[in-house]
């Protein structure tokens, strides 16, 4: 049997949820036999790669490098899932939405810098107005919820998948 | 012939979104090296506003790799806003919880983000480099990684009534929310000898590979820098409740004995326009003088002793790699491992502490100071929090000064010494590309933590003219 190409991506979140999908222990090993990690954090592809049958996306969208991202990924995937309460809702990260950029920028680099401050420009992707959810830059097949998602969950939705089975479920939110 | 830069883009296997442009002068030689971060979410603006007794809550959220070192250096420092000690039995399950965390910590950058180079070499093609690589070359050393990380991801589990590894919520302002019950002790206590083994094939494993590293070694960032960190009240291994001592690269202390409320006379913070991250250094010497590095490495150079039988035998033997303090960054790797089995042994110790099963384990009170700080021994190093509130108990500001940003300078300057021992001139060989990383990574920066922001690093090199315009680029895809 053909292994899946399975992609998982980090976008403005705190790497929680990955750590949740480590968080199946020995089950990585087993699902090694099923699945082929073509993009992830965790390997060193550098390229979004074509014809990805599953990814996972975590985190919200908050810059413009994340934005085309996002759709890069759409374009080269079949299924997008987005992982985890950031993904999802944009979380904790929308609590900056009701700061002007700049008033950020300023917190961080110029009153908290007493040694030298600068504000970021070049080499760095620029900051968007609002932090948002993934959906309200691209379409999304499958809403993962939680901050982060149970293993468990996340482990159901991906052998499902690899069964061409849809998963059903209703997440508790923690 | 042409100025050229290098731009690496994404690094990979680190905990963040950074990259990394070399610069080259007109004879191709690598005249400057830059490590930029990427990501910012902007926790220090964000919390404005929110009543403190949150804090510890948001504030973890900045990591999911550390998120309870930010709940124990929050929670401190709102313990300093409600002025309150915190009891006994609460103050051992953070401490429980802290050691918990820095082993699932390093082993996640020991054995799934540095391992694949460790074990299947720098060289090796990119495909195989991951831990299903590892896997395959060395099953047994995969799964004590595995073993390691989930033991001390159950530990925070467990304890934190929420059964939750990430964000388990559970340490608040005063303590923590719920007493450790003795069902969860047992189990805790059943998984030791399994970990205690694991550690300790790891260590032999890796004391054996050390060999073939010879050149790492020399250039992984190998130069003399200030070493900081927490240390207990007779100069031992701490990371929670301590005070900070800072030594220089001679091993002579030269601020011992600093209660972390005061870190703003011995820290400040720069900010430079081409990254997210800042750049904290030690206030009373000028660059570059005045860099620090934090974190494994500096905590195993600053401390006089190890209370841990097993642990402090490997340090004794650790520290006889070189006749003073150690500058090699590669030995990192080692420190972690070390830190790792101090950690099994210290948790053993506390569940055999007859007051870990107390029910007193929260000081209730109201806010009765405007402002709070707090710092413990994260494991990528000291880590402190600072918060102001109102009347009414909402934040008006906040200051986090993190661990892996105490090593930006250090980061890029080893940067720049393995860039200039691997380039020669344009061409740039994969392994070289990777060994750019790998002195990244030897740090093991979270950059989540950092840019209290952060994701993954992709490697692209940039060689870029005089004028800025990109003449050729080499990714790796």
């Amino acid at each position: 049997m053909a292994k899946s190409r399975v992609a998982t991506v980090w976008l403005d979140g705190c790497s929680g949820c990955h750590m949740s999908i480590f968080d199946m222990d020995e089950r990585l090993l087993d699902l090694a036999d099923k699945i082929e990690l073509v993009y992830s954090p965790l390997v060193d592809a550098k390229e979004y790669p074509e014809n990805v049958d599953i990814v996972l996306v975590e985190g919200a969208v908050g810059d413009e490098e994340q934005r085309e991202l996002a759709h890069k990924i759409r374009k080269r995937t079949k299924t997008f899932i987005s992982l985890g309460d950031c993904a999802v809702t944009s979380n904790i990260l929308a609590y900056r939405n009701t700061f002007r950029v700049a008033d950020v920028i300023n917190r961080v680099f110029v009153e908290t810098a007493e040694g030298g401050t600068s504000q970021p420009s070049k080499d760095i992707p620029t900051l968007l107005p609002y932090a948002v959810p993934v959906h309200e830059i691209v379409g999304v097949d499958i809403y993962i919820p939680g901050c982060p998602p149970p293993a468990d969950l996340i482990y159901y939705v991906l052998a499902e998948l690899l069964e061409e089975r849809q998963p059903e479920f209703k997440n508790r939110f923690g | 012939m042409a100025q050229h830069n290098i731009e690496v883009s994404p690094v990979t296997r680190i905990e963040g979104h950074a990259k990394i442009t070399i610069h080259l002068d007109i004879d191709g030689q690598v005249k400057d090296a830059r490590l930029h971060v990427t990501q910012l979410r902007g926790f220090e603006k964000l919390c404005e506003g929110r009543p403190f007794y949150e804090l510890p809550f948001i504030m973890q959220r900045i990591c999911g790799i550390c998120p309870i070192s930010h709940a124990i250096a929050s929670s401190k420092a709102c313990d300093q806003i409600l002025s309150v000690k915190v009891p006994e039995t609460g103050a051992k399950l953070r401490r429980l919880a802290n050691l918990a965390q820095i082993i699932q910590s390093h082993a996640l950058s020991v054995f799934y983000l540095s391992s694949p180079d460790l074990l299947l070499g720098m060289n090796m093609e990119p495909s195989k480099r991951n831990l299903h690589g590892v896997a395959e070359a060395n099953p047994q050393l995969a799964r004590d990684g595995i073993y390691l990380r989930k033991f001390g991801q159950q530990i925070i589990a467990l304890i934190s009534s929420t059964g939750k590894r990430v964000h388990p919520g559970w340490m608040v302002p005063g303590g923590v929310s719920t007493p450790l019950t003795g069902e969860a002790l047992a189990q805790i206590k059943a998984m030791i000898p399994e970990a205690i083994m694991a550690i300790q094939r790891s260590l032999s494993w890796y004391k054996q590979s050390m060999e073939d590293y010879r050149d790492e070694i020399r250039t992984f960032a190998n130069f003399p820098t200030l070493f900081m960190g927490i240390v207990g009240p007779d100069g031992e291994l701490e990371f929670t409740d301590g005070l900070v001592r800072i030594i220089d690269s001679s091993g002579k202390i030269i601020a011992d004995g600093i209660d972390p409320s005061s870190y703003m006379d011995y820290i400040n913070e720069s900010a430079e326009s081409w990254t997210y991250m800042k750049f904290p250094a030690y206030k009373k010497k000028d660059y570059p003088d005045n860099i620090l590095r934090v974190g494994p490495l500096a905590r195993l150079n600053i401390i006089d002793k190890v209370n841990a039988p097993l642990a402090s035998q490997e340090w004794a033997e650790f520290r006889e790699l070189e006749r003073g303090v150690i500058f090699s960054s590669f030995h990192y790797h080692y420190a972690r491992l070390i830190e790792i089995l101090f950690c099994v042994e210290k948790v053993q110790d506390l569940l055999n502490d007859p007051h870990i099963l107390g029910a007193r384990i929260r000081a209730k009170a109201e806010p009765n100071c405007s402002e709070g700080i707090g710092a413990a021994e994260a494991p990528r190093g000291t880590l402190i929090h600072h918060y102001k509130i109102d009347d009414n108990g909402l934040v008006t500001w906040a200051n986090l000064t993190i661990a892996t940003g105490f090593n930006n300078y250090a980061m890029n300057q080893g940067v720049l010494q393995v860039a200039k021992h691997y380039i020669k001139g344009p061409e740039i060989p994969e392994g070289a590309l990777n060994r750019l990383e790998a002195v990244v990574r030897a740090f093991d920066p979270c950059l989540s933590c950092a840019s209290h922001a952060i994701g993954q690093m992709p490697l692209e090199v940039r060689l870029v003219g005089p004028d800025g315009s990109i003449l050729s680029e080499v990714r790796r895809d």
